[in-house]
């Protein structure tokens, strides 16, 4: 009786897999195309992985600058975003709750235009006040993507405080942990999963942000998507298709250890419940 | 945690133990405090501020200066405090067609690919949800694995596709179907389709949470009680995953209706939507008190969903 309608649910999500992938796969296979036309095949050859690796200092320069600023910005990410979800779910009503819930949920839909224009103006008019910042770079786009990043990071941590209830808090409490205590050995390493892919969210964000980092970048910063960016407004270029391909792969080992390391993890806490029900 | 400090506390009397626990409770109270300031102030400062500055911007004019625009307050030699507010920026954007044209035709291409998102998302979302406990892991990693990747080098991807000389051309005219290339690249077609090719991720996956949490023993209840399949899909299952619905559709909708590199990449100068003209009136014209209010009026349009997902957010966080 469900049979056919779980057929078109398989087609559905082949053919949603497949316009997913397919790009992908072109934009690897036309990296190894040694016409310097990218559409034009020309054989197999690995000639824009050397141009790449040999003659464009500047791509490594930008992918030193994005990938310091995405550490630095993951790192302060996780922490305020952290403090922001437990304020959020564990403090009960407080003063200015609704507008901290509503800055805090935000900037995860506001578009990024809005959000880069009013950094712009704001640390323009800083600057006039105070002298700070004096000029723009990592410093500005940090601080850009750490308040975007910070929201991101909130909603993985508050799923998890959700969903971890209270009780093993309540229990250290009752047994005389004082709540700094009960925070650093009991609710943060139950928090480690979120916290790891809070960290990772954050740091995928940042590599990954145009447009903020556009706005609020001075002369001689260029991130790693500006710099691309401004290559492929005018049109196809292969060297990009190699660093594409080589950004690709990265991203995925990584994102498939991450994947592995958790599923285990969720794997080996579905059997601990198991055996705790059972001991009920 | 066996170390009990407040166990010699018993043995002293009772205003004592009354003076140690208000002691406790001053501790507890401003560590709370810190732990909700940090993130507060950090969000007042850096979020919420810089939104009344653009406000402020857009109610000034044109200056030859730097910053380029009017003071809003200025102090005259008397020491009277001067307030200069101007609307024509606003006036100028709400009569001027080229604006209000691209507020509106942003309006439709995010609408329409919201729709098309949800139209595809939708049964793809279900699909995952219903496959068995082997593949499901499996397939939702599948489709957040591309999410992970570059933006950039998503939207990339699809100029070579639909390009002049672009593969799909390539394809039709080499198997005879077409003799010229297809115009594809730099239409409203390629704007649409960049997006909903960036924009899936996140129209799967709150429909995918939602769909998970669904009660199938109603879905057999409606069986047992002779209901067919597609009516149990609509009495049952559609009306449950609606939370979804919403949460996914917005999460397409707003950041869509304000997107910049899309349009700019897949759209050339073909295709007007807000966010390009907002970046380039910005970076080009440098003429801040327009811009600024071309950012106040598309966040004025924005503010009813924004709310709406606030709020969505909001009860789910708060779901237990």
């Amino acid at each position: 009786m469900y049979n056919k309608r779980s057929r078109f649910l398989t087609v559905m999500v082949s053919l949603g897999l497949a316009f997913f992938y397919i790009p992908l796969l072109l934009l690897v296979i036309y990296s190894f195309n040694h016409s310097k036309l990218v559409p034009v095949w020309g054989g197999w050859s690995t000639r824009w992985y050397k141009v790449l690796f040999f003659e464009s200092p500047e791509v490594w320069s930008a992918v030193a600058l994005s990938l310091k600023i995405a550490f630095v910005n993951a790192t302060f990410a996780t922490i305020l975003g952290t403090l922001a979800a437990l304020a959020m779910v564990r403090f009960g009503r407080f003063k200015g709750r609704t507008l901290f819930g509503g800055m805090l949920v935000a900037p995860l839909v506001m578009p990024e235009v809005i959000t880069g224009l009013s950094l712009l103006v704001f640390f323009i008019s800083l600057q006039e006040l105070i002298g700070w910042p004096a000029e723009r770079g990592f410093t500005t786009i940090t601080i850009a993507h750490i308040t975007f990043s910070m929201a991101f990071v909130a909603v993985t941590v508050q799923a998890r405080l959700t969903g971890m209830g209270q009780d093993l808090e309540e229990a250290a409490a009752d047994l005389g942990a004082k709540p700094f205590k009960v925070l650093t050995a009991i609710t943060i390493p139950r928090l480690t999963p979120a916290l790891v892919s809070g960290w990772l969210l954050a740091f995928t964000l940042s590599l990954d942000d145009l447009v903020i980092a556009s706005f609020v970048t001075g002369p001689g910063a260029n991130t790693l998507p500006i710099l691309i960016f401004s290559r492929i407004r005018l049109g196809l270029r292969p060297d990009i298709n190699a660093l594409a391909t080589i950004i690709i792969l990265v991203v995925a080992i990584c994102v498939t250890i991450a994947a592995l390391i958790m599923y285990r993890q969720h794997k080996r806490d579905l059997l601990d419940q198991q055996l705790a029900e059972r001991a009920d | 945690m066996t170390d009990l400090t407040n166990s010699p506390v018993s043995a002293t009397s009772q205003q004592d133990i009354g003076f140690l626990q208000s002691l406790a409770r001053r501790a507890q109270n401003n560590w709370r405090k810190i732990v909700i300031l940090i993130p507060f102030v950090w969000l007042l400062f850096f979020f919420l501020f810089p939104f009344f500055i653009v406000a402020k911007i857009s109610l000034a004019e044109l200056a030859i200066a730097s910053p380029p625009f009017t003071k809003l307050i200025e102090w005259t030699d008397t020491g009277v405090m001067n307030i200069r507010i101007v609307f024509d920026n606003f006036t100028y954007i709400l009569t001027d067609n080229l604006y209000s044209n691209t507020y509106l035709n942003s309006l439709k291409i995010s609408v329409l690919s919201t729709l098309i998102c949800l139209l595809f998302g939708y049964p793809i979302a279900y699909g995952i949800v219903r496959s068995g406990p082997v593949m499901k892991p499996l397939l939702l990693f599948l489709v957040i694995l591309p999410f992970w990747t570059s933006f950039l080098l998503r939207v990339y991807a699809w100029m070579g596709l639909l390009a002049d000389q672009g593969t799909i051309n390539n394809l039709l005219i080499s198997i005879g179907l077409i003799d010229e290339p297809i115009r594809m690249l730099y239409t409203e077609f390629a704007v649409f389709v960049g997006i909903v090719y960036t924009y899936m991720p996140f129209m799967i996956l709150p429909l995918y949470a939602n769909m998970e949490k669904l009660d199938t023993s109603l879905n057999e209840a409606a069986a047992d009680l002779g209901s067919k399949p597609t009516n149990t899909f609509f009495k049952v299952t559609l009306p449950l995953t609606i939370p979804g619905i919403i949460a996914g559709s917005l999460l397409v909708f707003i950041p869509a209706t304000g997107e910049y590199v899309i349009p700019d990449l897949l759209g050339g100068g073909n295709v007007q939507m807000i966010g390009r003209v907002l970046f380039n009136e910005f970076s080009r014209n440098t003429d801040w008190p327009v811009a600024s209010a071309v950012a106040i009026v598309l966040l004025f349009l924005l503010v009813v969903p924004i709310a709406v997902f606030q709020h969505y957010q909001g009860k789910e966080n708060e779901g237990r």
